[in-house]
C-alpha cells in the first residue's frame, strides 16, 4: 500500500534512475545550515527508496557479478545530441533503374572463366575476362594504322574510370545538399566558386619556401655568410667549389689483380701540355672561330667610334660658362 | 570545384562514425572550461565535477578569454571546442565582480547552443572536507540514482529549466541492462527558494530489510553547493522542436512472418533450406575410420621393441 501512495506522490523515472516530489515544503525555515541538509538528505532518501522499490521488483537475472535486471526507456523528455540521421537520395542510377524497373540481383563472387577453364574471382587481382591476360588483339578493318590496341584500350579504361568518378562526386554532392553524407567522407572546395573552372594557383610548399629563402639570404655582398639564420631556413642549395683539385699523389686501381697506379693530376696536365706542344699544334686551333672573334673585335671598334659621338662630352659642358661670360 | 575527402586510417574512419548522427543516441560528453578568472570556490567546483563525470567528460585546463555566450558572437569558440571534442554539454567556470563565482552550464544541440543557465555557488563544500568511510566512495563511471524535491522545480520557470539540464548533466549512459549491486550513488538536489537550490553527491549503503528491496541509507560524500539561478537562455522553439524528435516517432518496420492472435497467441513461420543430404561430406575422421588409441599404443611399443632388439643386435 505504501509503495502504491509514493508512487502517487512522486513522479518517478526508472529509466533515468530519476525520482521527483514536486510537493515537499519545508516545515519552516530551518535554522541553521546541518538541519537543512539533513532535511534534504532524509527528503531525498525516501525518492531513492521509491525508485528502489520499483527497481529491485524488476525480474534479474542472476550473474557472478549480481543481479541484472532490464531497465525501461526513461521517461523524461531530453533534447538529443545531434539530428537524426537523414536519409540519403537516390542516386542517378538508382533513380533511372526505379523508372526502368530495374532489380538488384546477386552475382556470384566466383565465376567461371572460358579463357583458361579456371573459375576466377569477378572483380579485382585475377579476375574474370581480364583484358590483361590477353596477349593479342585480333586486327579488324576499321583499325586505323599506326594505332597501338593495348594503348588505346587502356586509355578507353582509363576514360570509364575517370567519369565513373566524375558521377560519384556528382551523387556525393547532391546527398551533402542533403545533409546525409556518409559519416566518413567530407567535401572539400578544392578553389573559389566564382572563379570558375581555373583551379588556384598551388601555394609554395614548406620545401620550395626553404629553398627560396636560402636563395634569397646570398643576395647581400657576403653571399649572406653573415646574415642572421631564421629559424627553420636552410643554407644556399650551391655554396661555392666550382674548382675540383685533383690529389697530387698518385691512386691505386685494381685491375685483375695488379694494382695500376693512376695519377689523375698528372694526367690531365700532360693531356694539356701534348695539345700544346704537339707537332699538329695548329689543329687544335678552331680557325673559323677564331676569325669570327677577329671580325667581331673589329666591328665593336668601329661601332664604338660611332657611339662615342652620341655621348654627350663633357667638354662641351665645361666650355659653356666661358662663352658666356665672354 | 569539389574534392572527396576521407579517412586515411582505419581508426580516423571508426571515429568519424562514433560521431556520426545516429538513430538512438545513448549518452552525452561534457565539457569543462575556466574563463580569465576562475576563484578557486569555481576551479574546485569544475575540478571536482570533472572528478564526478570521470569517463564521461573532457576539461580544458587553459583560460579562455572569448567565451561568452549570453552576448552575441560569443558562443563561437565554445561551438568550435564542442566540435572538435564531440561534447554536448558544457560547464563554464568564471568569477567576476559582478557575478562571482559563476558557473554556466548548457547544452548543445548539433553543436550549436541550445540552452544556457547561470547560476552562483554559494556555501560550497569539497569533497575533501567530507570524512566517511572509505568503502563506500561511488565507483567512476556508475549509474546515479537523481532526486529533486521542492515544487520551485515544478512552478519556477528556471529551475524547471535547470532540472532539465542538471538531469542530462548527472545522468550519464542510458542502459538497458542495470547491475543492481553497482548502484552506489545518489545526487540530490532540493529547491530551497524560487532562485536557489542545493545540490549534494551522496553515496548509498544498502541495508537488509527483510524483503527484496534493501532500505536505503545516503551518506554524504560531497561535493555540495548551493546554486543560486541567475541568467538564463530557453531553447529556441523550432529548435527545440528539432531536439525532442525521437527515432521512435518514426514508423517501425513490419514484422515479418509473426502472426498475433487473440485465441492462438504469437505464432510464426519458419523456413528451413533444403537439406541437400547427397551433397554433405562426411567428416574426414569419422569414428569409424579413426584407429583406436589401443591399436595406436600397440603398434608403437611393437616397433620400439623391434627398434630395441636391433640395437641389441648391433
Amino acid at each position: 500500500m505504501d509503495m502504491e501512495t509514493d508512487q502517487q506522490i512522486y513522479q518517478v523515472d526508472v529509466g533515468n534512475l530519476l525520482a521527483f516530489n514536486p510537493n515537499h515544503q519545508f516545515p519552516s525555515a530551518p535554522s541553521s545550515r546541518e538541519e537543512l541538509v539533513n532535511e534534504c538528505i532524509t527528503e531525498g532518501t525516501k525518492l531513492v527508496q521509491a525508485v528502489a522499490d520499483v527497481l529491485f521488483n524488476f525480474p534479474s537475472t542472476e550473474t557472478s557479478d549480481g543481479p541484472i535486471v532490464q531497465l525501461p526507456p526513461p521517461t523524461t523528455r531530453l533534447p538529443r545530441e545531434k539530428h537524426l540521421p537523414r536519409p540519403k537520395p537516390p542516386t542517378k542510377w538508382e533513380e533511372f533503374a526505379l523508372k526502368k524497373g530495374i532489380q538488384k540481383r546477386k552475382k556470384d563472387k566466383i565465376v567461371y572463366d572460358e579463357q583458361t577453364d579456371k573459375f576466377k574471382r569477378r572483380h579485382g587481382y585475377d579476375r574474370v575476362n581480364d583484358d590483361n591476360d590477353v596477349p593479342i588483339i585480333e586486327a579488324k578493318a576499321s583499325d586505323e594504322p599506326g594505332e597501338d590496341p593495348f594503348a588505346k584500350r587502356i586509355e578507353e579504361k582509363k576514360k570509364k574510370v575517370g567519369k565513373q568518378e566524375k558521377n560519384r562526386l556528382q551523387n556525393l554532392r547532391v546527398a551533402a545538399k542533403a545533409g546525409a553524407l556518409p559519416s566518413h567522407i567530407q567535401l572539400a572546395a578544392t578553389s573559389l566558386p566564382i572563379s570558375g573552372v581555373k583551379a588556384q594557383p598551388k601555394k609554395l610548399g614548406k620545401e620550395a619556401l626553404g629553398d627560396v629563402a636560402g636563395l634569397a639570404a646570398t643576395s647581400t655582398a657576403s653571399g649572406g655568410k653573415f646574415d642572421k639564420k631564421l629559424p627553420g631556413e636552410k643554407p644556399p642549395k650551391k655554396q661555392g667549389k666550382h674548382h675540383k683539385y685533383l690529389p697530387v699523389l698518385p691512386s691505386y686501381r685494381k685491375d685483375q689483380n695488379k694494382c695500376i697506379p693512376v695519377d689523375e693530376e698528372k694526367e690531365q696536365t700532360n693531356k694539356v701540355l701534348s695539345k700544346i706542344f704537339s707537332k699538329h699544334s695548329h689543329e687544335i686551333l678552331n680557325v673559323g672561330k677564331a676569325i669570327n672573334m677577329v671580325n667581331e673585335k673589329k666591328e665593336k671598334k668601329k661601332s664604338g667610334r660611332s657611339s662615342d659621338k652620341l655621348k654627350p662630352k663633357k667638354d662641351i659642358t665645361k666650355k659653356k660658362p666661358a662663352t658666356t661670360k665672354a | 570545384m569539389m574534392e572527396i575527402r576521407t579517412p586515411k586510417t582505419g581508426k580516423a574512419k571508426r571515429v568519424l562514425e562514433q560521431r556520426a548522427p545516429k538513430q538512438v543516441e545513448t549518452g552525452k560528453k561534457t565539457l569543462i572550461l575556466h574563463g580569465t578568472k576562475t576563484s578557486a570556490t569555481v576551479s574546485s567546483v569544475l575540478m571536482e565535477l570533472y572528478q564526478l563525470k570521470k569517463g564521461g567528460a573532457i576539461k580544458y585546463s587553459r583560460r579562455n578569454e572569448n567565451i561568452r555566450p549570453f552576448e552575441s558572437g560569443g558562443e563561437t569558440s565554445l561551438e568550435f571546442f564542442s566540435l572538435k571534442t564531440d561534447c554536448s554539454i558544457f560547464a563554464y567556470g568564471s568569477h567576476s565582480k559582478k557575478r562571482p563565482h559563476n558557473l554556466l552550464l548548457g547544452r548543445m544541440y548539433d553543436h550549436h547552443v541550445y540552452d544556457l543557465i547561470e547560476v552562483g555557488i554559494e556555501n560550497f563544500k569539497s569533497l575533501l572536507s567530507f570524512s566517511y568511510d572509505k568503502k563506500l566512495a561511488p565507483h567512476e563511471g556508475s549509474k546515479p540514482f537523481i532526486c529533486f524535491t521542492g515544487e520551485g522545480f515544478d512552478h519556477v520557470q528556471e529551475l524547471k529549466q535547470l532540472k532539465e539540464v542538471l538531469t542530462d548533466l548527472f545522468r550519464g549512459e542510458v542502459v538497458d541492462n542495470l547491475n543492481l549491486t553497482g548502484l552506489d550513488r545518489a545526487y540530490i538536489c532540493s529547491a530551497i527558494s524560487p532562485t536557489k537550490v542545493f545540490l549534494t553527491h551522496c553515496a548509498i549503503k544498502l541495508k537488509k530489510s527483510g524483503t527484496i528491496v534493501p532500505r536505503i541509507e545516503l551518506v554524504e560524500v560531497g561535493p555540495s553547493m548551493d546554486l543560486v539561478v541567475r541568467r538564463n537562455r530557453l531553447p529556441n522553439d523550432g529548435v527545440r522542436k528539432e531536439a525532442m524528435k525521437t527515432s521512435k516517432d518514426k514508423p517501425k518496420k513490419k514484422l515479418k512472418n509473426v502472426h498475433n492472435s487473440a485465441v492462438g497467441g504469437q505464432s510464426g513461420n519458419i523456413y528451413v533450406p533444403d537439406q541437400k543430404v547427397g551433397e554433405t561430406k562426411l567428416p574426414d575422421k569419422s569414428k569409424g575410420l579413426k584407429r583406436e588409441r589401443r591399436e595406436r599404443k600397440l603398434k608403437k611399443e611393437e616397433e620400439g621393441s623391434a627398434s630395441k632388439k636391433l640395437k641389441e643386435s648391433e
